[in-house]
C-alpha cells in the first residue's frame, strides 16, 4: 500500500504533523492484553464492587433495581441495532428507524402527550431541553422549578442554562408538595411571568403533586407545564398529558436498562403537538418511498444542529438510541396488562415497606403526602450512620436526605421475605 | 375501583411462547414489517414477575382518586415470540458495520472488539447503583480513574472529567469552563452577567461540525467564523484580523473535517493565546493522532474526545457515547464534580473541584462506555494505538489516491483518518449528484459516506474507511465507486433498488409529520386511539 502511494515509510503520511509536535514517546499505558488476560483483570476489578446482587437494593432516587428481562437483552444486544450509526441512509436503516418510531409511540401514549422524540442522553438533559423548548416557545427567561426536582437534575439543569440567561426561581415543598404560593426570594411579581413550571410527578419524595394546581398557575402565567414523571408511575396514576401538561421528560432507566452506576441511561422527552418544531433530537416519521411503499426516515430535521447550526434548537447529536430500542422492547414485553401490574407491585411494595419502617420506634414519615414507590423517612439517626449499619446487614438501604431523613424506593424485585428482613435490620441499626 | 376494566383475560391455554405472524417476507423487502401494534392480539401476554408475597392491596388504597387515570393506558398485547419475531425482523432490516464496511466521514465507524461488549456486560458493573457509597465501588472508581488518567495521556493534558454523555455535551461544558475561567480573571469567582462581557467571541472555522456553533450558541458566546484557505486550512492572515482582546476562545478539529491536519498549528495557539483567549479541541475524532501527535503538545487548553468514535463503543444506532472532556492543569478548579481520586492509602473517593461549573450529568456519565473504552485501550496497549492511526491514515490515503482520478480532489495532500472528494464534475457533466453517489452504493451493498459536509466543499463526499477494513475490502468499494461515476442517468436515478424501500419521501415526511403509530391511525381512521 505504501509503494502505490509513493510512500517510503509510514512516517511519510505524517509529514505534515511538524516535527516538533510529533509524539516521539510511548504513552504511559500498560502494554497490551490478550483477550482472556483482559477479562480476567476487568473481571477481577468489578468483583471489587458490591453490586445489588449481593446488597439487597432500596436505593432509589431516579435509578431503580429492576428485574430485566431475557428477551430485552437478547434483542437489545442484536449487533445489527449495535453497530449501526445514526440512520442517514432510510434505505438501509429501516429497522432502527422503525424500532424508534415505535418508541415515539410508547413514550407518547405514556405520557398522554402527542409527540415524542428518539431519546436525549438522561433524565437530567432532558429536563434542560424542556426548559430551553419552554423559553423558545414563550420568548421568556426565567423559570419557575419545584424543590421537589430531583437536586442532581436541577444543578445540571443550572449549569447548562449558565450560557442562555434564564432565571431560575426555586419553589419549596410544603408537606411533600410543591408549594406555588410562596414567594420566593429575589423575585417579584413584576418581573417577567416565567416560560415554565417544572414539577415533578411523583416527586424526588416519591409524592404525588397535585398538578392540576401547577397547571392553573401555568395557564393563569401562559407558562409551559413541564412534568418530570417516572415512567413507571404511569401504569397506575394519570398521565402528564391527562393532567394538561405541555412538556413531559423522565429518566427511562427502569424500562429495561441495568443500573450500570449511572449510564448509559435514556432521556425521555414528550409534548403537546404545537411544541413538536421546538422538539430537540432525532425525531422520526413515517413517510412513503418512491414507489409508494411505508418507509421511515428522521424528519422535521431543520431544527437540528447539522443543518441549522447556531440556529438550532439544541446541540445534541448523539443520543441514546440503544437504549431507546431497549425500552421499546421492555414495553412490548410488559404490554397493557404487565405495564399496569408492575405499577401496582411497585406500589404495593412501598406501601407494605413504609408500613413496616412506620413501626419502629423514632422512625417517621417526612412529609405526610401520598407517595407512589418512593418515600422519604425521618430517622433518629445520622442518615450516613444508619445507611453504613445497613450495609453491614446486607442491604443498600436508601438514599441520605440531608441529616435526618432517608429516601427509600421500592420496585416489583423486592420480596417480602428481603423486606421483612429489612425492616429488621433497620430497627437494630438504629438501636444499636 | 374508577377504572373500567376492559383487557381480555390472558390467553391460558396459550403459551407464551406461541405468537408471530408467520411469514418472513418482511426480510426479502416486498412486504414492510407491520408495526409492534398492529401485532397486537387481545389476550397475549408476554411478561413473568417474580413471587413476592407481598399483600395485595386493591388500586383505592394505593392510590388516591384524583391521581387515578380517567382512561386506560394501552400498550400492546403480544407474546415473547410476538416480540422476538418483531424485532429480529427490524434488527435484519439494518445495516450496520458488523454486517460491511460504514465509510461515515467524521463517524468512525470501525469494528469493535466483542471482548469490549463483554466487559460491558460483566454483572459486577452492570449491577451497580450509582449511589452506592464509595466503598462499595471501589472497582468502578478505578475504572473511572484509570481512563481518565489514560484519556490524559493519549491527549497529552493534565485531568479530566467523564461526565459529558457525547461531544455535544462536552463542548458545552468546555465552553462553561472557558467562560468560567475568563470570569475568574475579571471577578475572582464565576457568576452570570458579570466578568466576561468583554470577552464574548468564540472563533470556529466555517469547516466545523454542526454541533461547535450550536454548543456556541447555547454557552452565550457570540461565534465568528474562521475562512479556510485554498488548501483547506485556517486562514491565519484572516484569524490575524479576528483577534483582540474580546475572543474567548477558539474551537478547532484537528485534523480538521477535511481530513487535514492544521500545519500552523503551534502558531495558532500562540496567537490565540497571546491575546488572552484559550484552545478548544474538538477531538470527537482522534483516529488519526494516537501515539502520534497530542492536543496538549499542540498548545489547547481543552479537548474533548468521543469514545463512541475512536475507543470502541459501536454506536448503538445513534448513541449511546461518551465524551470525556480533559483540561490544562489551571482549567482543571473548573471541571464538573464530583470527580473520582486516588487517596493516599490508594482507595479511591470522589470530590468535587473548588470553583466547579456544577454537573453536567444525572449520574456519573455513561460508565459502561467509559469501561468499555478502557478495556480497548488496556487491549491495543501503546504500540497498538499507534498502529490503529497509522492504519487509518494508511487506509484513507490508499482510497484517496486510488478515486482521484475519477473524482474531484479538492484538497490534495496526504490525508489524516478521512478525506474529501466532491462531484462537482460529474454533477456538472451528467447530473450524478453526492446523494446519488450514496445511494448507488447502497445498490451494491456499501453503506455509503457522509454526505453534503463539510459545508464548504459543493457535493462532497466525506469519506473515512477506517483502520479495520482490508485492502480487499477497500478495493472493492474503490471499484464500486468508480462504476458509479460511469453510471448512466437512467442507472443511478433509480437506485436503490436492492433495498427494503427505495429513495423516502423526506419532504412529506416534514410536511405532514405522522411521528406515532397513533398519528398514523388517527389520520387514517379519524379518531384517537391511544386509549381504549
Ligand atoms: C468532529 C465532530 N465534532 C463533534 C461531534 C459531536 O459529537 P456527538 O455526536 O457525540 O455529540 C462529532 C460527531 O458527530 C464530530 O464528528
Amino acid at each position: 500500500m505504501l509503494d502505490f502511494l509513493g510512500c517510503e515509510s509510514l512516517d511519510q503520511l505524517f509529514d505534515t504533523v511538524a516535527e516538533p509536535l510529533r509524539f516521539n514517546g510511548s504513552l504511559k499505558l500498560d502494554k497490551a492484553y490478550s483477550e482472556p488476560d483482559l477479562l480476567t483483570k476487568m473481571t477481577e476489578i468489578s468483583n471489587e464492587n458490591h453490586t445489588v446482587d449481593e446488597l439487597v437494593c432500596f436505593a432509589g432516587g431516579g435509578a431503580y433495581d429492576h428485574d430485566i428481562p431475557a428477551v430485552t437483552k437478547a434483542l437489545a444486544s442484536r449487533s445489527e441495532f449495535v453497530t449501526a450509526y445514526t440512520p442517514y441512509q432510510p434505505e438501509v436503516s429501516q429497522g432502527i428507524l422503525q424500532a424508534l418510531f415505535e418508541f415515539q409511540t410508547f413514550i407518547s401514549r405514556i405520557t398522554g402527550l402527542d409527540v415524542a422524540n428518539s431519546s436525549l442522553y438522561d433524565g437530567a438533559t432532558a429536563l434542560t431541553e424542556a426548559v430551553n423548548m419552554a423559553a423558545s416557545f414563550t420568548k421568556r427567561s426565567v423559570l419557575f422549578i419545584s424543590d421537589g426536582i430531583n437536586p442532581a437534575w436541577r444543578e445540571v439543569l443550572t449549569t447548562f442554562t449558565r450560557g442562555t440567561s434564564l432565571t431560575i426561581v426555586n419553589f419549596p415543598l410544603k408537606d411533600g408538595i410543591t408549594d406555588w404560593e410562596a414567594s420566593p426570594p429575589g423575585y417579584s411579581e413584576s418581573e417577567q411571568p416565567p416560560a415554565g413550571l417544572v414539577v415533578g410527578y411523583p416527586n424526588y419524595l416519591g409524592c404525588l403533586e397535585e398538578l392540576s394546581v401547577a397547571r392553573k398557575i401555568a395557564t393563569s402565567l401562559g407558562a409551559a407545564l413541564i412534568v418530570a414523571f417516572d415512567p413507571i408511575a404511569m401504569g397506575i396514576l394519570k398521565t402528564p398529558g391527562e393532567w394538561g401538561g405541555d412538556i413531559a421528560v423522565a429518566e427511562g432507566q427502569s424500562l429495561g436498562i441495568p443500573l450500570s452506576f449511572g449510564g448509559p441511561y435514556l432521556g425521555l422527552i414528550a409534548c403537546k403537538a404545537q411544541y413538536m418544531r421546538y422538539l430537540p433530537g432525532r425525531i422520526v416519521g413515517q413517510s412513503k418511498d418512491v414507489y409508494g411503499k411505508k418507509a421511515y426516515v428522521t424528519t422535521l430535521r431543520a431544527r437540528e444542529q447539522d443543518i441549522r447550526r447556531e440556529k438550532a434548537s439544541s446541540n445534541i447529536c448523539t443520543n441514546q438510541t440503544l437504549m431507546a430500542i431497549t425500552a421499546a422492547i421492555q414495553l412490548s414485553w410488559l404490554g397493557t396488562v404487565g405495564f399496569k401490574e408492575l405499577a401496582l407491585r411497585c406500589a404495593a411494595a412501598a406501601k407494605y415497606t413504609k408500613q413496616l419502617l412506620l413501626n419502629i420506634h423514632g422512625v417517621e414519615p417526612m412529609v405526610s403526602s401520598p407517595t407512589f414507590r418512593e418515600f422519604a423517612l425521618k430517622v433518629p439517626l445520622d442518615p450516613e450512620l444508619l445507611l453504613e449499619r445497613l450495609i453491614g446487614e446486607g442491604f443498600l438501604g436508601g438514599i441520605p436526605l440531608g441529616k435526618e431523613g432517608i429516601l427509600i424506593a421500592l420496585t416489583e424485585k423486592r420480596t417480602r421475605g428481603e423486606i421483612d428482613a429489612f425492616a429488621q435490620a433497620f430497627e437494630k441499626a438504629l438501636k444499636r | 375501583m374508577k377504572q373500567r376494566e376492559v383487557i381480555t383475560p390472558a390467553e391460558d391455554d396459550i403459551p407464551k411462547s406461541s405468537g408471530g405472524n408467520g411469514s418472513s417476507a418482511p426480510l426479502l423487502g416486498s412486504l414492510a414489517e407491520p408495526t409492534i401494534f398492529e401485532l397486537s392480539k387481545p389476550g397475549r401476554r408476554a411478561f413473568s414477575f417474580r413471587s413476592t408475597n407481598i399483600p395485595e392491596y386493591s388500586l383505592d388504597e394505593l392510590v388516591p382518586p384524583q391521581h387515578l387515570p380517567e382512561k386506560q393506558l394501552r400498550l400492546v398485547e403480544v407474546s415473547e415470540r410476538d416480540i422476538v419475531a418483531h424485532f429480529t425482523r427490524l434488527s435484519m432490516r439494518q445495516y450496520g458495520v458488523d454486517v460491511g464496511v460504514y465509510p461515515l466521514g467524521s463517524c468512525t465507524m470501525k469494528y469493535n472488539p466483542k471482548v469490549c461488549d463483554t466487559v460491558a456486560s460483566l454483572s459486577g458493573l452492570t449491577n451497580m447503583h450509582p449511589a452506592s457509597d464509595p466503598k462499595l465501588s471501589q472497582g468502578w472508581l478505578k475504572i473511572l480513574l484509570c481512563l481518565e488518567e489514560a484519556i490524559c495521556e493519549i491527549t497529552g493534558m493534565d485531568s479530566a472529567t467523564l461526565q459529558p454523555s457525547a461531544g455535544a455535551s462536552a463542548e458545552l461544558t468546555g465552553l462553561l469552563i472557558m467562560k468560567a475561567w475568563h470570569s475568574s480573571k475579571t471577578t475572582g469567582f464565576f457568576e452570570k452577567g458579570r466578568g466576561y462581557e468583554t470577552r464574548h467571541k468564540v472563533l470556529i472555522p466555517d469547516s466545523s461540525h454542526g454541533t461547535n456553533p450550536a454548543s456556541v450558541a447555547l454557552s452565550g458566546y457570540d461565534i465568528v467564523t474562521v475562512p479556510s484557505n485554498s488548501k483547506g486550512l485556517i486562514d491565519i492572515e484572516a484569524l490575524k484580523s479576528l483577534l483582540g482582546d474580546d475572543i474567548a476562545g477558539i474551537m478547532l478539529t484537528n485534523p480538521n473535517t477535511l481530513g487535514l491536519f492544521e500545519e500552523e498549528i503551534a502558531q495558532i495557539a500562540e496567537m490565540v493565546h497571546e491575546v488572552g483567549g484559550l484552545l478548544y479541541y474538538d477531538g470527537a475524532n482522534l483516529n488519526a493522532i494516537l501515539g502520534v501527535t497530542r492536543p496538549g503538545d499542540m498548545g489547547f487548553d481543552i479537548v474533548h474526545t468521543n469514545l463512541h468514535k475512536t475507543f470502541a463503543t459501536p454506536h448503538g444506532g445513534g448513541g449511546p457515547g461518551a465524551a470525556p472532556l480533559a483540561v490544562t492543569s489551571r482549567l482543571a478548579p473548573f471541571l464538573p464534580g464530583p470527580r473520582p481520586y486516588r487517596l493516599d492509602n490508594g482507595s479511591y473517593g470522589w470530590t468535587t473541584p473548588a470553583q466547579s461549573i456544577g454537573r453536567v450529568h444525572s449520574w456519573h456519565g455513561n460508565a459502561l462506555v467509559v469501561a468499555r473504552a478502557w478495556a480497548y485501550i488496556l487491549l491495543n496497549g501503546p504500540k497498538g494505538l499507534k498502529q490503529v492511526s497509522q492504519a487509518a491514515v494508511l487506509n484513507a490515503n490508499w482510497l484517496k489516491k486510488s478515486l482521484q482520478d475519477t473524482y474531484d480532489v479538492p484538497y490534495d495532500n496526504f490525508c489524516m483518518h478521512e478525506f474529501v472528494l466532491s462531484c462537482e464534475t460529474l454533477k456538472k457533466a451528467k447530473g450524478l449528484s453526492a446523494l446519488d453517489v450514496a445511494k448507488c452504493l447502497l445498490q451494491k451493498g456499501f453503506h455509503p459516506p457522509t454526505i453534503y459536509f463539510p459545508l464548504i466543499v459543493h457535493e462532497a463526499l466525506m469519506i473515512e474507511p477506517t483502520e479495520t477494513e482490508s485492502l480487499e475490502t477497500l478495493k472493492e468499494l474503490s471499484q464500486a465507486l468508480k462504476d458509479i461515476a460511469r453510471a448512466t442517468p437512467e442507472e443511478f436515478g433509480s437506485a436503490p433498488s436492492t433495498t427494503v424501500v427505495q429513495r423516502v419521501d423526506e419532504v412529506q415526511a416534514a410536511r405532514s409529520p405522522l411521528l406515532t403509530w397513533d398519528a398514523v391511525s388517527n389520520a387514517a381512521i379519524g379518531q384517537d386511539t391511544r386509549n381504549a
